[in-house]
C-alpha cells in the first residue's frame, strides 16, 4: 500500500496486501528513518512527537516552578549550588527579581500553551481521532506534519529566548501592554518579547493547521455507520476543542500583531500618555491598553476550555470503560460540551472586572459566566452517576480519571466565586486565582492527560506502563496537588497578591512564610515524582510488559480493533463498520459489546 | 556548598532506584501469582485508599481551616462598608459551594470504594434518565441565579456613583511607587499633562503650572509639532505627596486612579477593594473607611498594622515592592495633617510661597478654574 492510498482513503487498495500476523506494519514500501520518525505523516507518529515534545516542555516548565518556589519558600536563604548549575540565573545562589519574573512568565506560557494545548490536544487529537472515528489518517497528513513542525519551531524560538542577553519576556503569560510593549519598562520586554511573540505566532499557526485537520477529519472521514451520535465522547471533546481553537486563536494573533506594531512601527494601539522613568514622555497618544486585554481574553477564556475539554472527553471515556458501565447521559454530555463551547466565547471580560469596565457590561458577564457552571455541573453529576453501581477496575488510567473529577469539582466551585464580580473585586489577582486555575485547569488537565497516557500507551507502544510506579505517581500527585493548592485559597482570602517575589516586607501578607515553605517543599516532592513518571514512560517504551491481546481493557471503541501495533493506515484490511454507540458495557449480561458488532434484534433498547 | 546539591541528587536517585526495584519486582510477582490475582489485590488496595483519602482529606480540610483562618482577612471585620457587603457575599457563596463540595467529593470517593470490582457484582446498565438530568440542570441553574442576584445587587451598590460629598483623592501609580494628590482649598484638581512631567523640577505628575510650548517628538526623536499649555491656576494649591494617603474615618472617599507608565492596580485588601491604574484611561473607586489605623491596630491585635496598598497588576521587576500606605484618621487629625501640607507648586517654586511673599496668586484665580476632576484633561491648544 502506498502513502497515496492512505491519503485518499481507498480501502480497496489495502485489502490487496498479503495476510500477515498482527504486529507487523501494514505497508512495506521503503520508509527511511527520516520519513518514519522525523518528517512522518502518520498521525500516530505525529501524536508521539507532540507527546514527547510536550513532555520535554513539561519538565522544563515544572523545573522553573521548582526554582521560583524555592525563592518563595525560602526568601531569606541562598543556595550557592544553584549558581553552579544555573549560572547567571541564580547569581549568588538567589533568584533575582528579573529572573523570578522571567521564570514565572515562561512557566505560565510553556505550560498553558506548549504543554496543555500543544502537547495535550496535539497528542490525543492526532492519536485518537483517526483511530476512534475509523479513518486511515487525518484529512491532510501533510498539514498535520506541518502542524507539528510549526510547534517544534515555535518551541525552539521560545527556548532560545532563555539564552539572550536581556533575558526572556518577563511580564506575565498574559503579556499585557504597555509593560510588554516597552523595552524601557522592563528588560524582558526587549528582544525577549520579540522572540516570545514570534514563538507564539508559530504556535498559533500550528494550532490552526492541526485544528482544521481535526475538524475536517471528524466531519468527513468517519467510517461507515459511525454517525456523529455514535462517536465516543473523546472525539466530541477533541472536536469542540478544535472549533474553539480555530475561532479564537486568530484573534490572539491579531492582538499580537498590533502589539508588534506598537513595539516597532510607532503605532499607538495600546499606548497613551506614558512617561517612563529615565526615558521621559513617549510620543504615543490615544491608544487603549485595555483593548489588548479584550483581544487576549477573547482567546484566553476559550483557551482554558481548549485545555480542559480533551481532559473531560478522555476522563468520560476512561471512566466508562473501567466502570464497565455506559457513560451516563451521553446526549447530555455532548450537549454540555456544546454549551460550554458556545458560552466560552461569551465570558471573556470576567477577567477584566476591575479594569474600569463599565459596571453594566460587567453584570452581563457575571450572568454569562455563572451560566457556564450549569453545563459543568451536569457533567459532574453524570460522571458520578456513571460510577454509581459500577464494577470499577482501578487501572492507572481510571485512577487519574477519578482524580480528574475530584479536582474539577474543587476548582470549578471556586470559579463561582471569581465569576461573581462582587467577590472578584476582592479576589482578583490574589493567590485565590492561582489556586482556582491551577486546580481546575493545571492539575486537572494534567490528570486527564495522564489518564489518557496510561490508557492508550498500550495502543501507542504495544507495551504497558509499569503499574506500581503508576499507583505511586497517582497517589503522591493527587495528595500533593491538594496540599499545594488548597491552602493557597487562604492566602488569597488574606488578599495576598500573585506574582510577588517576596512578601516579607508586607505587614499584611508576611504571616504565611511557614505555609510558603511547606508548599515549596511539597512542590519539589511532587515534581520528583513526575520525573519518575517520565522514567516509567521511556523505560516502558522499550522494556515494558508486552501487550498480548488486541483489546486489553475490554473496550468497545474502534482503536482496539486495529492490530496491537498498527501501521500507517491503521487497519490492515477494510476499515471496520460501526453498528452501535460506543458505550454498550454490561448490557444484556455481556461485559461489553464492541461498536463493530451488529445490533441483535433481541437486544434490549436503551 | 555544591555538596548539598550532590547530596540532594543522591537521595533523589536512591529513591528512584528503590521505587523502580519494587515496581519491577511487583511485575514479576504478578506474573508468578497470575495476572488475575494480582489485579484483584491491587484493586482492593486502591479501593481502600479511596476511602482513606476521603477521610484524611476531610480531616485535612478542617485542620487547614483551623490553622489558616485566623491569618486571613475574614478573622477581622472589613475596614470599609463595601467590604462588609463583599464578606456577606463571600459567606453566602462559601455556604452554597461548600455543601456541593462535600456532597460531590464524598459521593465520588465513596462510590469508587463501594463499587470497586468484585466477581459477584454486575455493573448496572444505566445509560440515561431524563428526570435525573432535568433535576441537575435546573437545581444548579436556580442556585446560580440566587448567587447572581445577590452578587449583582452588591456589585451595583459598590460600582454606583459616589456620594456627592465624597472627598476626592487622586492616586497615580508609577514604576514602582504611588503618588497621591489632594485638590487643595479650591477642591478642584488642576490640569496636568504627561509631557510636563519633570521629576527634577518637582513636578512628578505634570501639573500645568506655567504657560509653556512643548515640542512633541516622534519615535525617532524628530520634532513633530508643538502643544501649547496654559497654566491652570487650579493646580497651584494641589497637594502632592508620596508619603501616604490620609483618609477620614466614616467619610466617603472617591479615588481617581491613574498610571504614569504601565498598568498597576490599587489593591486595598483590608477594604476588600481593588481597581486597575491604566495609563491614559483614569478609573475611579469609592468607599467609606470604617476604622482608623489606630483602631485597626487594636482590632487585629497587631501594633504594626497598616493599611497597605499593594500593586495587584504585574508591572515590572519591582512589582512586589510597590507599596503604598493609607492612614485612616479622625476628622481632627486629618485637618491637622492637611494644614501642614504645602502645595506642590510652592515646593517647586519656593519664591511663590505665600509665607515668603504676599499675596498668593492661587487663591484669587481658583474660582475661574474649570470644574471637573483630573480625568484626562483636554489640552487647550490655542495660545492667545
Ligand atoms: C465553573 C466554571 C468557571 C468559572 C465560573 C470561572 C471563573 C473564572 C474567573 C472569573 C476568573 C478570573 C479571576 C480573576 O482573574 O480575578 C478565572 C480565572 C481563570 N480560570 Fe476560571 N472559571 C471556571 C472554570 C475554569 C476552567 C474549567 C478553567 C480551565 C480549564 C479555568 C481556568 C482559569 C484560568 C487559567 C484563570 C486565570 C487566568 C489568569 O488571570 O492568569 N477556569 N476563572
Ligand atoms: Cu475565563
Ligand atoms: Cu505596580
Amino acid at each position: 500500500m502506498s502513502n497515496e492510498a492512505v491519503l485518499h482513503g481507498h480501502p480497496e487498495v489495502v485489502t490487496t496486501h498479503e495476510v500477515h500476523h498482527d504486529e507487523h506494519h501494514v505497508h512495506h514500501h521503503k520508509e527511511t528513518f527520516i520519513t518514519k520518525y522525523v518528517f512522518s505523516q502518520d498521525h500516530k507518529m505525529i501524536a508521539k512527537q507532540f507527546l514527547i515534545t510536550g513532555m520535554t516542555w513539561a519538565i522544563i516548565g515544572g523545573l522553573m516552578s521548582v526554582l521560583f518556589r524555592l525563592q518563595l519558600g525560602y526568601p531569606d536563604q541562598t543556595f550557592p549550588w544553584l549558581e553552579d548549575i544555573l549560572g547567571r540565573w541564580a547569581k549568588g545562589g538567589k533568584i533575582t527579581a528579573e529572573n523570578y519574573y522571567a521564570l514565572v512568565t515562561m512557566h505560565g506560557t510553556v505550560l498553558v500553551f506548549f504543554v496543555l494545548t500543544g502537547g495535550l490536544s496535539g497528542t490525543f487529537a492526532n492519536f485518537l481521532i483517526p483511530l476512534q472515528c475509523g479513518a486511515r489518517d487525518m484529512a491532510s497528513p501533510f498539514m498535520n506534519m506541518l502542524s507539528y513542525w510549526f510547534f517544534f519551531g515555535g518551541s525552539v524560538v521560545m527556548l532560545s529566548s532563555l539564552f539572550i542577553q536581556t533575558g526572556p519576556f518577563s511580564g506575565g503569560w498574559t503579556a499585557y501592554p504597555p509593560l510588554s510593549a516597552l523595552g524601557d519598562a522592563s528588560p524582558g520586554s526587549k528582544t525577549g518579547m520579540d522572540l516570545w511573540i514570534t514563538a507564539m505566532a508559530m504556535f498559533v499557526i500550528s494550532s490552526l493547521l492541526g485544528g482544521l485537520n481535526y475538524i475536517s477529519t471528524v466531519l468527513n472521514l468517519r467510517t461507515k455507520g459511525m454517525s456523529m451520535t455514535r462517536l465516543p465522547l473523546t472525539i466530541w471533546a477533541l472536536f469542540f476543542t478544535a472549533v474553539l481553537g480555530v475561532l479564537s486563536f486568530p484573534v490572539l494573533l491579531s492582538g499580537f500583531i498590533l502589539l508588534l506594531f506598537d513595539r516597532h512601527a510607532g503605532t499607538s494601539f495600546y499606548l497613551s500618555d506614558i512617561y517612563i522613568n529615565g526615558v521621559g514622555a513617549l510620543p504615543n497618544e490615544g491608544g487603549s491598553a485595555i483593548l489588548f486585554q479584550h483581544l487576549f481574553w477573547f482567546l484566553g477564556h476559550p483557551e482554558v476550555y481548549i485545555i480542559l475539554l480533551p481532559a473531560m472527553g478522555m476522563a468520560s471515556e476512561i471512566l466508562s470503560v473501567n466502570a464497565r458501565k455506559p457513560i451516563f447521559g451521553y446526549m447530555a454530555m455532548v450537549g454540555s460540551l456544546f454549551a460550554i463551547t458556545i458560552l466560552a466565547f461569551l465570558v471573556w471580560a470576567h477577567h477584566m472586572f476591575v479594569t474600569g469596565l463599565n459596571p453594566f457590561l460587567g453584570s452581563v458577564f457575571v450572568l454569562l459566566t455563572l451560566l457556564i457552571a450549569v453545563p459543568s455541573a451536569i457533567k459532574v453529576f453524570n460522571w458520578l452517576t456513571t460510577i454509581w453501581k459500577a464494577n470499577i477496575r482501578f487501572t492507572p488510567g481510571m485512577l487519574f480519571a477519578l482524580g480528574f473529577v475530584s479536582l474539577f469539582i474543587s476548582g470549578g466551585l471556586t470559579g463561582i466565586f471569581l465569576g461573581n464580580s462582587t467577590l472578584d473585586i476582592h479576589l482578583h489577582d490574589t493567590y485565590f486565582v492561582i489556586a482556582h486555575f491551577h486546580i481546575v485547569m493545571g492539575v486537572s488537565a494534567f490528570f486527564g492527560m495522564f489518564a489518557g497516557i496510561y490508557h492508550w500507551f498500550p495502543k501507542m507502544y504495544g507495551r504497558y506502563l509499569n503499574s506500581t510506579m503508576a499507583y505511586v505517581h497517582f497517589w503522591v500527585t493527587l495528595i500533593g496537588a491538594y496540599l499545594i493548592f488548597w491552602p493557597m485559597h487562604y492566602e488569597g482570602l488574606a488578599g495576598m497578591p500573585r506574582r510577588y517575589l517576596d512578601y516579607s516586607i508586607w505587614e499584611s501578607f508576611k504571616q504565611f512564610s511557614d505555609l510558603n515553605k511547606f508548599i515549596s517543599t511539597v512542590a519539589m516532592i511532587v515534581f520528583a515524582v513526575q520525573l519518575m513518571f517520565v522514567f516509567n514512560f521511556f523505560y516502558s517504551i522499550f522494556k515494558g510488559r508486552k501487550v498480548t491481546t488486541q483489546n486489553p481493557w475490554g473496550s468497545t471503541t474502534l482503536e482496539w480493533t486495529a492490530p496491537i501495533r498498527p501501521g500507517h493506515g491503521n487497519w490492515p484490511g477494510e476499515i471496520p463498520e460501526v453498528h452501535r454507540w460506543a458505550y454498550d458495557y454490561s448490557k444484556d449480561g455481556r461485559d461489553f459489546i464492541p461498536q463493530t458488532e451488529p445490533i441483535n434484534p433481541n437486544e434490549s433498547k436503551h | 556548598m555544591t555538596t548539598t546539591g550532590i547530596f540532594l541528587l543522591a537521595i533523589l536517585a536512591l529513591g528512584f532506584l528503590i521505587t523502580f526495584q519494587i515496581a519491577k519486582a511487583s511485575e514479576y510477582v504478578s506474573v508468578l501469582k497470575g495476572e488475575k490475582k494480582a489485579f484483584e489485590q491491587s484493586n482492593k488496595i486502591n479501593g481502600a485508599l479511596m476511602v482513606v483519602f476521603l477521610v484524611l482529606g476531610l480531616i485535612g480540610v478542617f485542620w487547614c481551616n483551623k490553622l489558616l483562618y485566623g491569618k486571613t482577612l475574614l478573622a477581622h471585620p472589613s475596614a470599609s462598608d463595601h467590604g462588609k457587603n463583599i464578606d456577606t457575599m463571600l459567606y453566602i457563596t462559601i455556604a452554597i459551594t461548600g455543601i456541593v463540595f462535600f456532597v460531590t467529593q464524598i459521593l465520588l470517593f465513596w462510590f469508587a470504594y463501594k463499587y470497586q470490582h468484585s466477581e459477584k457484582r454486575k455493573a448496572f446498565y444505566f445509560p440515561h434518565n431524563n428526570k435525573l438530568e432535568i433535576l441537575w440542570t435546573t437545581v444548579p441553574a436556580i442556585t446560580l441565579c440566587i448567587l447572581v442576584g445577590f452578587g449583582l445587587m452588591y456589585w451595583f451598590r459598590i460600582t454606583g456613583d459616589a456620594p456627592a460629598n465624597a472627598m476626592q483623592v487622586e492616586i497615580t501609580g508609577k514604576q514602582f511607587g504611588w503618588i497621591y494628590r489632594y485638590p487643595g482649598k479650591d477642591n478642584t484638581f488642576g490640569k496636568k499633562y504627561y509631557r510636563m512631567i519633570d521629576e527634577g523640577k518637582n513636578n512628578q505628575l505634570g501639573l500645568t503650572w506655567i504657560d509653556s510650548t512643548i515640542t512633541k517628538r516622534d519615535n525617532h526623536n524628530n520634532p513633530s509639532g508643538t502643544v501649547d499649555i496654559k497654566a491652570d491656576p487650579a493646580s497651584f494649591d494641589d497637594i502632592v505627596t508620596n508619603e501616604a494617603m490620609y483618609l477620614v474615618k466614616g467619610e466617603p472617599v472617591k479615588l481617581i486612579i491613574n498610571s504614569r507608565d504601565v498598568i498597576h492596580d490599587v489593591g486595598l485588601s483590608h477594604f476588600r477593594l481593588k481597581m486597575d491604574a491604566v495609563p491614559g484611561t483614569p478609573t475611579t473607586m469609592w468607599f467609606t473607611p470604617l476604622y482608623t489605623t489606630a483602631e485597626m491596630k487594636e482590632i487585629t491585635k497587631n501594633p504594626k498594622f497598616e493599611y497597605e496598598i499593594s500593586c495587584d497588576q504585574m508591572c515590572g521587576n519591582g512589582h512586589y515592592s510597590m507599596k503604598g500606605l493609607i492612614k485612616v484618621v479622625t476628622k481632627e487629625e486629618f485637618i491637622l495633617w492637611r494644614a501642614k501640607q504645602k502645595p506642590a507648586y510652592v515646593t517647586a517654586f519656593p519664591d511663590k510661597d505665600p509665607a515668603n511673599k504676599l499675596p498668593a496668586p492661587a487663591a484669587a484665580d481658583s474660582t475661574k478654574a474649570t470644574a471637573g476632576n483630573a480625568a484626562k484633561q483636554p489640552i487647550a491648544a490655542a495660545k492667545p
